[in-house]
């Protein structure tokens, strides 16, 4: 109850601040198992992709979520458990588990995910290279399709180090679906994808 | 026409506006949709008709919309309106904000701006303090948030930076908050009727701008200043503010004034928010957007908000003011 409240509230919170709007380019929101991986500027960008996708795909459609940062308070686990049903990686590559194994029990489960393959969040406009999972992930599941999404604006609403947020117009666009080509390597992929994402800004 | 409003009570004028305006809009609701059921073909012409009536379209869409706003704000007094009004002037800064490009020092003073001199400016309309009301943007504000951003130790394109959001804060807020503070001047012998100067002159100066705009697409004589805009020519900047101050003058009966004195009034308002929108129209240019919403709806979501209000927007601190000089209030 408390969680669909908060829900509903940075619902509203984002339409107000940024308007929150998705604009579908290259396929229409569907319910099929989808992997959509975009820019990372700020915290937003998790609320505003959430925000763009219809309710219908909001609950079946989770993100990932850095475990050390997000479960560090009560209240920040909460949110990202109760509300968002995200999907928490260690960041520390000390642990001798795969990082991806909680991605891929989601993926098997029939989630869709949302990712954010440069890792962390950015803070020069253009993304930085992107980091192997999406490519493990994609060779994994080849069933699953992936959608690149380029969120615009969102870092002048909340950059990082700031609490109070303003209000400036966001969009998030969602590209064509792409796949990896037959024997094509990791980083070449990789790069693919990353100007998939780039291109997105500007049509 | 004069005469008849003019001796009409309060509510008997409430309900004859009611029924024009929202007969017109009816009218032109339905011309545009029979119009849209033709079948225009495929080619160039077709599709420029097209176009034509999806502008149409949209420019009714928003007249229901202000006219529907209006009348809720009407219906549930001057707090209300205040009110919806703070909004529409929210909105419009944030389109004002996103096509103009801020750097991360002016994080502080944009949050000035949003939440800090938003409220201040329209709670100060609300308490009726009209002495601080014209000063605090231009004198107060003008100096605090500069202030903000250079703390923000970033020099780059300082000058540039500040003067977009000086002007955003001038026209957005300034600007937009003169038309609820009519609502709270105390007319002599004009008891309870305020509402019918918001919408004296919010419905002269949008008159004002379509008639120009109908005008200049009918006339189709060379622009005075094709770089900045393809449609506006003096011949008919003439004719719009002329027709419109006339449109005025037969509103005489619901404002305080005689004709003539509508006429004098309403030609203020209608010089005003035309120039201020062909201002609008350069600094559009100079961000290379045709429209605040338009061409770039498709990458910020822009509604083009500012597009619609921003007349309004410099005809009401010149009309509030000469309003006020010539009452003496």
């Amino acid at each position: 109850m408390l969680a669909k409240l908060m829900s509903y509230f940075l619902l509203g919170l984002i339409r107000f601040l940024t308007g929150a709007q998705a604009r579908w380019h290259g396929c229409p929101p569907k319910a099929e198992q989808r992997i959509y991986f975009a820019n990372h500027q700020s915290h937003a960008d998790l609320v505003m992709i959430w925000a763009a996708l219809p309710k219908e795909l909001r609950h079946i459609t989770r993100a990932i979520a850095a475990k050390d940062y997000w479960t560090k308070t009560p209240f920040r686990q909460w949110i990202t458990t109760a509300v968002f049903h995200v999907i928490y990686v260690s960041r520390d590559r000390s642990s001798d588990e795969d990082p991806l194994e909680p991605l891929i029990d989601a993926l098997s489960n029939g989630d869709s995910i949302i990712l954010f393959p440069e890792g962390t969040r950015g803070h020069t406009g253009e993304p930085q290279a992107f980091k192997a999972g999406l490519y493990n992930l994609a060779t994994r599941f080849p069933n699953v399709v992936l959608v690149p999404a380029w969120i615009n604006n969102v870092q002048h609403v909340l950059p990082k180090g700031e609490v109070v947020p303003v209000p400036v117009l966001c969009s998030v666009t969602f590209g064509a679906p792409m796949q990896v080509a037959e024997s094509e390597d990791r980083r070449a992929f990789l790069d693919r994808a990353r100007h998939a994402v780039v291109a997105l800004r500007d049509v | 026409m004069y005469f008849y409003l003019k001796n009409l009570g309060p509510t008997q004028q409430v309900g004859a506006l009611f029924i024009i305006v929202f007969g017109l809009l009816l009218l032109s609701s339905i011309v545009a949709f029979v119009m849209s059921l033709r079948d225009y073909g495929d080619d160039e012409a077709g599709d420029r008709r097209r176009r034509e009536l999806k502008n149409l379209d949209g420019v009714i869409r928003t007249s229901w919309f202000m006219v529907f706003v209006f009348w809720v704000g009407w219906l549930s007094g001057p707090l209300v309106a205040l009110t919806l009004f703070g909004g529409v002037s929210f909105f419009a800064l944030r389109e004002f904000m996103t096509l103009s490009p801020t750097r991360r020092g002016d994080h502080r003073s944009l949050v000035l701006a949003f939440f800090v001199v938003l409220p201040l400016q329209y709670w100060l309309v609300a308490s009726e303090h009209f002495d601080m009301f014209a000063v605090f943007i231009p004198v107060y504000v003008f100096l605090a948030l500069p202030v903000a951003s250079a703390l923000a130790n970033d020099p780059l394109r300082f000058l540039e930076r500040n003067a977009k959001l000086q002007w955003g804060i001038m026209v957005c807020i300034y600007g937009m908050s003169h038309v609820p503070a009519l609502l709270m001047l105390k007319f002599p012998g004009y008891d309870h009727k305020n509402a019918f100067m918001v919408f004296f002159l919010v419905l002269v100066v949008q008159f004002c701008m379509a008639i120009q705009h109908l005008v200049s697409r009918k006339l189709k004589l060379p622009p005075a200043a094709p770089a900045i805009s393809q449609s506006f020519n003096w011949p008919s900047w003439w004719i719009g503010v002329f027709i419109a101050s006339l449109f005025g003058a037969l509103l005489a009966g619901i404002t305080p004034w005689v004709p003539g004195t509508a006429f004098a009034f309403s030609f203020i308002a209608c010089v005003a928010g035309s120039m201020g929108h062909f201002v609008m129209k350069a600094l559009k240019r100079d961000r290379g957007i045709p429209s605040w919403g338009g061409e770039m709806r498709a990458v910020t979501g822009a509604g083009g908000l500012l597009d619609r209000v921003d007349a309004l927007c410099f005809a009401a601190p010149v009309f509030f003011h000469s309003a006020r000089w010539y009452f003496d209030l």
